[in-house]
Formats: structure tokens, C-alpha cells, sequence
């Protein structure tokens, strides 16, 4: 018995003094091989007394187990060593910046219109476009402000040469996107001519306006969106809660105070300028142009043929560019139309 | 409209004062755009007589002066002012005074003597930027009297930003009768005397175009003395108004427009021939104005005219012919109602525009006409003598004024707030609107100054603005939920506009004013839509094209030392198009560009820096395309090298070009290695369909390569194409995966090796079927291309 323990402790140093699969493939001959140890004292079995035999037998064939058990192990021992050393050896230096093309970015007031579009789509508002090179009926006579209205004034507009040179007839840049509720009122009133009771329009229209107006903090072109919502009781108090949810939700703050004051625009009545405050940080307590809106001006509903009788509503326009700032912390327009990549990479 | 604050609370006194009462305004629609002090903050500072002057003794500059400041006792005080004399009346500030700036006065001696102040000048006092001397008072200046007190230097300067509608406040007593309203505080307003005539003097009036002036009141004063001296009050007044005084008559009108609201004009009578007739301008008619401009009228211009010819721009200017000067001794003064329309918008079209024109646009109050004359005559008299003839007054249809009805419930429906009948008469009281009642309803008068109140919407402001549009609650408002439609067969912008970004292009947004050259450069254009008015040269023209801005990017960015630049924007062109639609005469398409310079890759580690090339943007442009699908012919373009640039097309459908920028606009625009770029029409882009699935088969798939020699002119698409449509049915995919010229490839000739995938859809492909499948594809390619075979 003695003896086979010995074979075993031995077969176990033997392999533990191999590192690598080849060797201890070698190794295991000694042990299990046609001429190995453990194979002679199963030859030698044949020699012993029947009697001893099955004893004998048993205690080789524990000790045969053994030495495989161990064999295993060593196997299971040197794969794993070869897996680590390979492991190491493949190890990299994980902070090596990663290779490719790189991200570009939206502009500024892409993202603000982008958020601007999503949080009135969620209450159910259509975005709408429309042409910039826009007739002056729409841009202004539809919009209660005849051909030499004061209001006139109050935006500069660009106009367009004919092909002769002259001053094209009854063409501008539109100074405004009011121009875009007209058009989609008359789309929605054509629409819906059937129906005793059109559906409510809900709908707002950004883009670019133009204005010939250049400085710091006015750029001849700039964005606007234009917001319009008109139904059957369709409230000031309304846009009091549209215009402050939004301003809440766009600045993800409740820390903001809102004001709406007495303003005149020939579309609205009663219009009203809106204001806006941040209670907190840099431009704490300073009240901030928003927005122009106001009551939809009952002459404009009927250049639409919409009752005014029947529907009332608002409408809004609001600077994206103005908010972009107040968003970001911009503090000059003109970056925005500027091209700088080392302003524009700031927003990816 | 600026004016002085002391000034309107001598009409109306409320006891709202400083920033709540400016804010009171700002809230009830007149804004406040500016707030000013007349004078920065000091004290002790006084009204002082020179009564002693000598020479300082050590000192050729300096005089030493004894002065009566009211405390009983002469003051002696060193001075160096060139206009310091004995009698003068002068500030003097009193030891222990601080000035602006911070400067203390001490008892201290100059050269010697002792002096207990100091004689001041208007700079001193932060009055002006300047001064060269002692700020001279009045003669009748009290002596000891605070100088702010005699200079009203606690006064306050206020700038209303007064919208279009709001004529009425362009006057102090318009402004009065409002705060009266607001505040519900009375005001006092001028008591203005009927003038009796002293002289027989007077002139014809004739209103030609009665409607454009429906009344013209006008008057002589003869015996003026046009010298005579503005007095000081009117003179501060003015000048706090932000009006230069001029000389009495002239500021006499002006005084009367600020603080009554109507222009007045003074002639000078002796230079008016015949009766005055208020007409439309005659062709070709000329005028010389006040501003020495002289203009040819158009026909829709109201004039003043007399026998021979016009005397003024009727509301706008007066003529410099039969203006006033200081020799004038005689004047005919004119108070007029021009209607707005009359006036509105023709100052502007000669390019300037003035108090009057401001005013008259926007409606003057014609009930106020004959009281604005008396009051101006009242002054004239005082201040410049003279006699006064009859007021002479010429009298058409006025304005109708009708009744505006008030219901209520609508104001109720429309602010979203209750509202009492006897709230919403209050309202109207205070704010001198007469009422009576119909039913629940009200029926308006509007005044003759309130221009802005014809319709019930503009009395449902008047109670908003009364009521306080803070006081308005924010609602959370009700609808009715209908989903808004969503399309698959249309990607959204915000989509398209996000894969550019992420293949590296950073968006930007420019003018879409350009410059001319750009148009020409870049688009071929010739004849691009020009601005009448651009506010620069370069920005004069109108793009059709978004590619001079994107290579102006460019070159920008690389002045501030970025090397590497993908730029892309997405905007309208415009080019003149007879169908173009939905503004007559334009095409006004959306377009997406995209150009990229440098590097194909910022340089970076393990990668072979390279400069960006024609097929790097292209992957790009497919990548945005996909799961769209372009096919690209070589084609020129003013833009671009003509060896390297594309049409790329949908369904046979050109939506736009790629290319290399040409080579002389590299170095024209100053550019030093090549731009690759492209341009689409943003509506073909963002065109999308609505996936259908087909069975995926069950069959295995077979690939072969096929490497072939074709002439170096072939084009793949020609060959690919070809190929496509002579294919056997089995085979699926056709795709290139190399392309080699050079070493072991006949001069003229390249290598293209494809892969080629093919699959039964019933069954397993024998070998023979796919043999027979690549030979017929080598013998098309031999006999259609002559290709040869590689082994």
C-alpha cells in the first residue's frame, strides 16, 4: 500500500515540475504509459495470489485515479497559466484615445427650435413653414396692417429688385413668420369648409426673418416662431398658461418669473409684450423681451374667412435666437451667424 | 417721447413716485425705455451773488471774490472762472459740499488766502460735459435757494417707447389724462383762454382735398418780436424734452405740440401770397424745406399752397421759402387736423420724417385743433408782443366717431376672467371714456384723440390694460385631443439633419443674403435676385446656392488656425421662376450642403493622416441617402473640378451635384488643399417609404470572385449596370471590392475584382448552375466591354 502512495505523491511532483502541455504529456507517460508505473503494477497483478488480487486490484486502480486526478489538474493548471500569460501579453493601454470621425454638431438654435417644436407638439401643436421671400399681403395686409400703416415702421424691410432694376411689386423678405398662420389658416379654413365646426388650429411656425437692422444685439436675419392656437374659447388667460409653461418647461426652472404688459401689434388685440425674469444667476431680476402676442385681431380671422364671432384664439412670436442666449449664456448674436467652429463645437 | 417728469406732474400728482411709478406705466402699455436724471447726486450747493471782486495778490489768474450766499455774512472765496464779475449770479457750493465725483469742499487757501467754497460751472455739477466759465443764474435767482431746488435738478427725464396706436400719449397732457386714469388721481389740464382779436389781419382758407384736411384753423399775429428771449422755464422744458430751443416762435410750436399733442407751424406772413389752400400736390410740383432738401411731389401728397405755389408738406415740414427768422414780424400760424392717412408713410418715402409727421400718422386730435391756436397765441403774445387777428377757421367733414359696442361677456370670454358691469364702467370713467347703456351692453364714444378704439376688441384692452394684464390669471387650457398625423413615406428634418452630424459635420446657419460674386462663382448665376436695401454690399444678392457660404466657413475657420472643417447647412434658396409657387415669380426650394476640407480623420494615432477625399464625402452622402439609393454621372458645374464632380440622381431624378471645389476657387477664395462638397434639394432627401418584407430564403447562398482587365475610361456604373440587367436570375449580389492600376496591369487598362453572391430560392445550387452562371457574366463582360479575364 505504501507504495502506492508513494507512485502518487511522486507522480504529483513530477507533474507539478512541468509548465507546459507537451512536457507533462512526457511526464504522464512515466506514470500511465504502456510502460509506466502505475501500468507495470496492473501488469503485475497477474503475479499476485487470486486471493490479494481484488484487493491489490482496487488500491491500483484508487491509485490510477489519483494520478489521473492529479494529471487533470495539471492540465487544467498550465491552460489556464497559457490563457493569463496570453491575457497579459494582449493587455492595452485602455486610455489610448479611441480612433475614427468624430461627431459633428447641430447649431444652437437648431437645438433650441428642436425643443421649442417638441414641447408644443406635446400638447397637440402642428409645426408649419413656410416661403421667406413673401408677399407683402400676407405679410403685412392680411395681418391688419395696410400699405402705409404706422406699424410699417416698427420693421424694416428689405425689398427686391425686378429683373429690370426697379423695385419688384408687392414682394419682401418677410420681417415676420406671422405671414405662416396666415397661410395655414387658409389651408385649414379650405380644409375643414364642410364641417359646421372646424377642428381648433394649434399651430406654431418657426424660420428666418429678415430686417434691416444690424448691431449687437440685432442681426438682418434672424429666427422667430410664430405660435397660433384658435378655437371656440380659446382665452388671455390661456396664453398666460401656455406662455409660462413653456417658459418653465424650456428652462426646466419654476425659478422664473414671467410678466405680459400692454404692447400694440396691428394682428392682435388685446396684445401684450412678454417679459421674463430668472430669479437665480447672472441675469437674476433683469426682466428680458420674450415675446410679442396677443388676442388674434378679429380682422385677421375674417381675411380668413373665420368667424370671428364664432372662434377666438392667440397668438405669439417669440425670438429663438433670444432664448438660445439665455439657454446657453451666449452673450453676443452674432456668433450664432458667424460660422465659428470653436463656438459652434460647444453644442454637439 | 421724452419728457420731463416734474413737467407732467404739473398736471397730474399721484403718489406713486420712482421706479413704482415707472413701472406703472411700463405695466399699462406705455413703456419706459429710459429713465434719467437731469443732474448726478449732490449737495449744498447754492444760489450766490459776487458782490466783491480783487485780483489774488500772487496770482494773475485768479480773482478773490466776496460772495452773498444767503447766510448773512460775505463768503470769500478764490476763483479763476474768466466770467466771474461782480453782481453775476453763480452756484457756489458751501464748505462741507460733495460734488460728483466725490469731491469734497473744504475752507482752504489758494496761493495764500483763504477760501470757505468754490464758485462753480455747469461741468462741476455734472449739468454738462463741458463749460468754459461759471455757470451764470438768472438775475432774479434767489440768492441762498438750493440750486437744485432753483434748477429743478431732482427732476427726472423718462422715454416712452409709445407703440404705433397710442398717439394720444404723445403729448404731456395725453400722458397726464392716462396716469389720471391709472392711478385714479385728478389732473389739472391747461385752462386755455379764447384770445379776442386786436387786428383785422387775417387770410383766405380753402380745403381742396377735404378729406385729407377736413379742418385748418390759422391765424396773424402782426407786430412780433421774433428776437425776443425764450423764457427760461420753456427753454428747460424743451431742452428736457430733448428739443434744441431754437428762437421763441419756433418754440413756442413746439412747446405747444409736447404738451398738447398738436404740430403746429408758423409762417411768416409777409412771404404767403393769397388765400392758403390746404391740396394735393401737382405733377412735378417742387419744394424747398425747412431741412434746405427740395423734393418733386407726388400726387398723394398733401401740401399747404398759397396763390403762388406751395409753402410746406401739409403735417410733415414747412417750406424754407416762407419759413420764420428772427427778422419775421408778422406770422401766420396754422393748426391743423390732417387725416392719418393723408400723411402716413410719405415722410418716409422722401426719407426723413419729423415731430409733426411722427404725430399726424398716427392721429392728432381733432377736437383740439382752434384750443392748440389759442394756447400758442396766448404765448406768442406774451412772450413775443404783437396783435393778434381773428382765429380763422375752415371746416369740412371730421372723423366719424362711432359708437363701439361693449358686450361684457365676450371681454369676459376673450381675457378668461369675470368681470362686473360695474367694474368695467369704472374703467371707462376713469379713463374719460363717455358711455351710456344698452341693455347689459355699452356703447362707446370714443374721444376725438383716441384713434386707436373702434372696435370692441380695442375697449376689451382698455379694461384688460385697467383690470391689469397681471392681474389676468394663467389658465391651464382645455382642448379637445386629436392626434397629429405621422408619416413614414417622409423623414423629418431634425432626422436628416442628425446623421450629418453624427458622419462629422457641424451645422451651421448664414446669411442668405450673399455676395454677388458667390451666385456667379458658385452657381453660374448671372442675374441673382437683388436686394433693394441690403445693409452691405456683400450681402446684396439673394443665394440659390448654399455652397459660397459653407467655403466662407471655411476660409473664416481657417484664418482662426482650424485646419480641419465639415460644415453642413440646411436653408432656402431663391431663384426667379414664373411658375414659382406659393409667391408668384420665386422658387424658393429648401436645400442641404455639405462640404468637407483637411483630414479625412483629425489626425490621430495608428491612422495614416490623408486629406479628405471625393469618395469620403460620397460614402457620406450615401450614408444620408440610405436606405435611398443614388446613382451619380460625371457632369460639370461652375462650382466644381470638372474632372471630379457628379450629378446625383434618385429614379432617374437629378436632386443634386458632388464634386471637388474647382481649383480657382481654391485659391480665389484662398483655400490650400481641396474642399470636397455636396448639394441637394433637402425635399428628395427627405424622402423615405414604408419598409416591406420578403421572405428571407432558406436556400444556401454561394460566393465566387470574379477579377477582370477593362479599358481605364470605363466607368463601374456603366459596367455594374450592364451587368445588372444581363444577370442570371441565381445571381444576387454584384459588389466591387477592388480596384488596382498600375504595376502588372496593361498600361490604359485597370483591375476591378468583384464578389459575386448567388442563391436559388426553390433550391440548392448545383455547381453547374453557378458555373454557368459566372460564364455567362465573363462572356457579357468580354464581348461588351472587351474585359479580360484575371487568373
Amino acid at each position: 500500500m505504501h507504495n502506492f502512495e508513494q507512485i502518487v505523491q511522486a507522480a504529483s511532483a513530477a507533474f507539478a515540475a512541468t509548465d507546459n502541455p507537451d512536457a507533462l504529456e512526457q511526464v504522464k507517460a512515466a506514470f500511465l504509459g504502456k510502460n509506466g508505473q502505475i501500468t507495470d503494477l496492473l501488469k503485475g497483478l497477474t503475479k499476485l495470489p487470486p486471493e490479494e488480487r481484488k484487493t491489490a486490484g482496487a488500491a491500483i486502480n484508487r491509485a490510477k485515479e489519483a494520478v489521473e486526478a492529479e494529471l487533470n489538474a495539471r492540465r487544467e493548471a498550465i491552460r489556464q497559466m497559457a490563457l493569463e500569460a496570453r491575457l497579459a501579453e494582449e493587455a492595452l493601454d485602455v486610455t489610448l484615445p479611441g480612433r475614427g470621425q468624430p461627431r459633428g454638431g447641430l447649431h444652437p438654435v437648431t437645438r433650441t427650435l428642436e425643443r421649442i417644436e417638441g414641447l408644443f407638439r406635446s400638447i397637440g401643436f402642428d409645426v408649419a413653414d413656410g416661403p421667406e421671400i413673401e408677399a407683402d399681403f400676407q405679410n403685412f395686409t392680411a395681418l391688419n396692417t395696410p400699405a402705409d400703416h404706422p406699424a410699417r415702421s416698427m420693421h424694416d424691410t428689405f425689398y427686391l429688385q425686378d429683373e429690370t432694376g426697379g423695385v419688384a411689386k408687392n414682394v419682401l423678405l418677410r420681417t415676420h413668420t406671422s405671414p405662416i398662420q396666415v397661410r395655414y389658416m387658409q389651408a385649414h379654413v379650405a380644409k375643414y369648409a364642410s364641417l359646421a365646426t372646424m377642428p381648433e388650429i394649434r399651430v406654431i411656425a418657426p424660420g428666418r426673418v429678415y430686417r434691416v437692422d444690424s448691431d449687437a444685439t440685432h442681426s438682418p436675419m434672424f429666427h422667430q416662431v410664430e405660435g397660433l392656437w384658435i378655437g371656440e374659447a380659446v382665452s388671455f388667460a390661456d396664453l398666460k398658461g401656455v406662455i409660462g409653461d413653456f417658459l418653465r418647461r424650456f428652462f426646466e426652472s419654476d425659478d422664473l418669473q414671467v410678466r405680459f404688459r400692454p404692447s400694440f401689434f396691428p394682428f392682435t388685440e388685446p396684445s401684450a409684450e412678454i417679459d421674463m425674469a430668472f430669479m437665480q444667476g447672472a441675469l437674476k431680476g433683469r426682466w428680458l423681451e420674450i415675446a410679442g402676442c396677443g388676442m388674434v385681431h378679429p380682422n385677421v380671422l375674417r381675411h380668413v374667412n373665420i368667424d370671428p364671432e364664432k372662434y377666438i384664439g392667440f397668438a405669439f412670436g417669440m425670438g429663438p435666437d433670444r432664448l438660445t442666449m439665455l439657454r446657453y449664456g451666449v452673450n453676443d448674436l452674432r456668433l450664432f451667424f458667424d460660422g465659428d467652429l470653436r463656438f459652434l463645437r460647444q453644442f454637439v | 417721447m421724452k419728457f420731463s417728469e416734474s413737467w407732467l406732474r404739473s398736471f397730474v400728482d399721484p403718489v406713486c413716485a420712482g421706479a413704482e411709478f415707472t413701472h406703472l406705466l411700463t405695466m399699462a402699455g406705455l413703456e419706459v425705455e429710459t429713465e434719467e436724471t437731469v443732474a448726478p447726486s449732490f449737495g449744498q450747493v447754492v444760489v450766490a451773488r459776487i458782490v466783491e471782486l480783487e485780483k489774488h495778490p500772487d496770482a494773475d489768474r485768479l480773482n478773490v471774490c466776496r460772495v452773498d450766499t444767503g447766510s448773512g455774512e460775505l463768503a470769500q472765496i478764490v476763483c479763476g472762472a474768466p466770467n466771474a464779475a461782480i453782481g453775476v449770479k453763480v452756484p457756489c457750493a458751501l464748505p462741507g459740499a460733495v460734488l460728483p465725483g466725490g469731491f469734497t469742499i473744504k475752507v482752504a487757501k489758494v496761493r495764500g488766502v483763504t477760501s470757505s467754497g468754490m464758485l462753480c460751472s455747469a461741468k462741476e455739477l455734472g449739468l454738462a460735459a463741458d463749460a468754459d466759465g461759471l455757470l451764470v443764474l438768472a438775475a432774479d435767482a434767489p440768492v441762498g435757494e438750493d440750486i437744485r431746488r432753483h434748477l429743478d435738478l431732482d427732476d427726472r427725464l423718462l422715454t416712452l417707447k409709445l407703440t404705433p396706436n397710442r398717439a394720444d400719449c404723445l403729448s404731456l397732457e395725453g400722458v397726464a389724462r392716462e396716469v389720471s386714469a391709472l392711478t385714479d388721481t385728478p389732473a389739472r389740464y391747461i385752462d386755455v383762454k379764447t384770445i379776442e382779436p386786436t387786428i383785422q389781419a387775417q387770410r383766405a382758407i380753402v380745403l381742396d382735398a377735404p378729406q385729407a384736411c377736413p379742418r385748418y384753423c390759422g391765424r396773424v399775429i402782426a407786430g412780433v418780436n421774433a428776437r425776443a428771449e425764450t423764457p427760461v422755464w420753456m427753454r428747460r422744458r424743451l431742452e428736457r424734452s430733448g428739443l434744441r430751443p431754437i428762437s421763441a416762435l419756433v418754440d413756442i410750436t413746439n412747446y405747444v405740440m409736447l404738451e398738447l399733442g398738436q404740430p403746429l407751424h408758423a409762417f411768416d406772413n409777409t412771404r404767403l401770397n393769397g388765400a392758403i389752400h390746404a391740396r394735393m400736390a401737382r405733377p412735378a410740383e417742387k419744394i424747398m424745406l425747412l431741412n434746405e432738401q427740395t423734393f418733386e411731389m407726388q400726387g398723394d401728397v398733401l401740401l399747404i399752397a398759397d396763390d403762388h405755389g406751395p409753402v410746406a408738406m401739409a403735417g410733415i415740414m414747412g417750406g424754407e421759402e416762407s419759413g420764420i427768422t428772427l427778422d419775421t414780424s408778422e406770422v401766420f400760424l396754422e393748426s391743423a387736423f390732417f387725416t392719418p392717412t393723408a400723411i402716413a408713410g410719405r415722410a418716409r418715402r422722401y426719407g426723413f420724417g419729423s415731430d409733426a409727421s411722427h404725430r399726424f400718422e398716427r392721429g392728432v386730435d381733432f377736437g383740439g385743433t382752434r384750443r392748440a391756436l389759442e394756447r400758442a397765441t396766448g404765448l406768442v403774445l406774451h412772450i413775443c408782443g404783437g396783435q393778434a387777428g381773428p382765429l380763422c377757421e375752415a371746416l369740412a367733414t371730421l372723423p366719424a366717431r362711432p359708437t363701439v359696442r361693449l358686450r361684457p361677456a365676450r371681454a369676459a370670454k376673450i381675457l378668461g376672467i369675470p368681470l362686473t358691469n360695474e367694474r368695467i364702467g369704472d374703467f371707462f370713467s376713469r379713463l374719460g371714456l363717455p358711455f351710456s347703456r344698452d341693455g347689459g351692453d355699452f356703447l362707446i364714444s370714443p374721444p376725438t384723440y383716441r384713434f386707436d378704439l373702434e372696435i370692441e376688441e380695442d375697449l376689451i384692452e382698455e379694461i384688460a390694460r385697467l383690470h391689469g394684464y397681471q392681474n389676468i390669471p394663467s389658465s391651464v387650457p382645455q382642448a379637445t385631443l386629436a392626434m397629429l398625423p405621422q408619416t413614414e413615406t417622409a423623414r423629418p428634418l431634425q432626422r436628416v439633419r442628425q446623421i450629418l452630424a453624427d458622419s462629422g459635420y457641424q451645422e451651421v446657419i448664414n446669411f442668405a443674403f450673399v455676395e454677388d460674386n458667390w451666385e456667379s462663382d458658385f452657381a453660374g448665376n448671372r442675374q441673382p435676385i437683388r436686394l433693394v436695401n441690403p445693409i452691405a454690399s456683400q450681402l446684396s444678392v439673394m443665394r440659390s446656392t448654399l455652397i459660397g457660404g459653407l467655403v466662407a466657413n471655411v476660409a473664416t475657420n481657417l484664418k482662426r488656425r482650424q485646419t480641419r472643417l465639415r460644415v453642413f447647412e440646411t436653408g432656402r434658396c431663391f431663384r426667379r421662376d414664373p411658375k414659382g409657387s406659393p409667391v408668384e415669380g420665386f422658387h424658393q426650394p429648401w436645400k442641404l450642403a455639405a462640404l468637407a476640407y483637411g483630414s479625412a480623420l483629425p489626425e490621430q494615432w495608428a491612422i495614416q493622416t490623408r486629406n479628405v477625399d471625393f469618395f469620403d464625402v460620397k460614402s457620406d452622402l450615401e450614408r444620408l441617402l440610405a436606405p435611398l439609393s443614388a446613382t451619380f454621372e460625371k457632369a460639370a458645374h461652375p462650382a466644381l473640378h470638372p474632372g471630379r464632380s457628379a450629378t446625383v440622381s434618385i429614379n432617374s431624378q437629378v436632386i443634386g451635384f458632388i464634386g471637388e471645389l474647382h481649383p480657382k476657387w481654391l485659391q480665389k477664395y484662398e483655400l490650400p488643399l481641396p474642399a470636397v462638397l455636396f448639394e441637394l434639394d433637402l425635399s428628395a432627401v427627405l424622402n423615405a417609404f414604408v419598409p416591406q418584407y420578403r421572405e428571407i430564403s432558406r436556400q444556401p447562398s454561394v460566393t465566387r470572385d470574379l477579377a477582370i482587365m477593362v479599358s481605364q475610361e470605363l466607368e463601374l456604373q456603366t459596367l455594374v449596370s450592364g451587368l445588372t440587367s444581363n444577370k442570371p436570375a441565381i445571381v444576387r449580389e454584384i459588389s466591387l471590392f477592388d480596384v488596382y492600376a498600375g504595376r502588372g496591369v496593361e498600361a490604359g487598362k485597370k483591375s476591378l475584382a468583384f464578389r459575386i453572391v448567388m442563391q436559388d430560392t426553390q433550391k440548392t445550387l448545383l455547381e453547374a448552375d453557378v458555373n454557368s452562371a459566372m460564364q455567362t457574366l465573363v462572356t457579357y463582360l468580354q464581348e461588351t466591354f472587351a474585359a479580360q479575364l484575371r487568373v
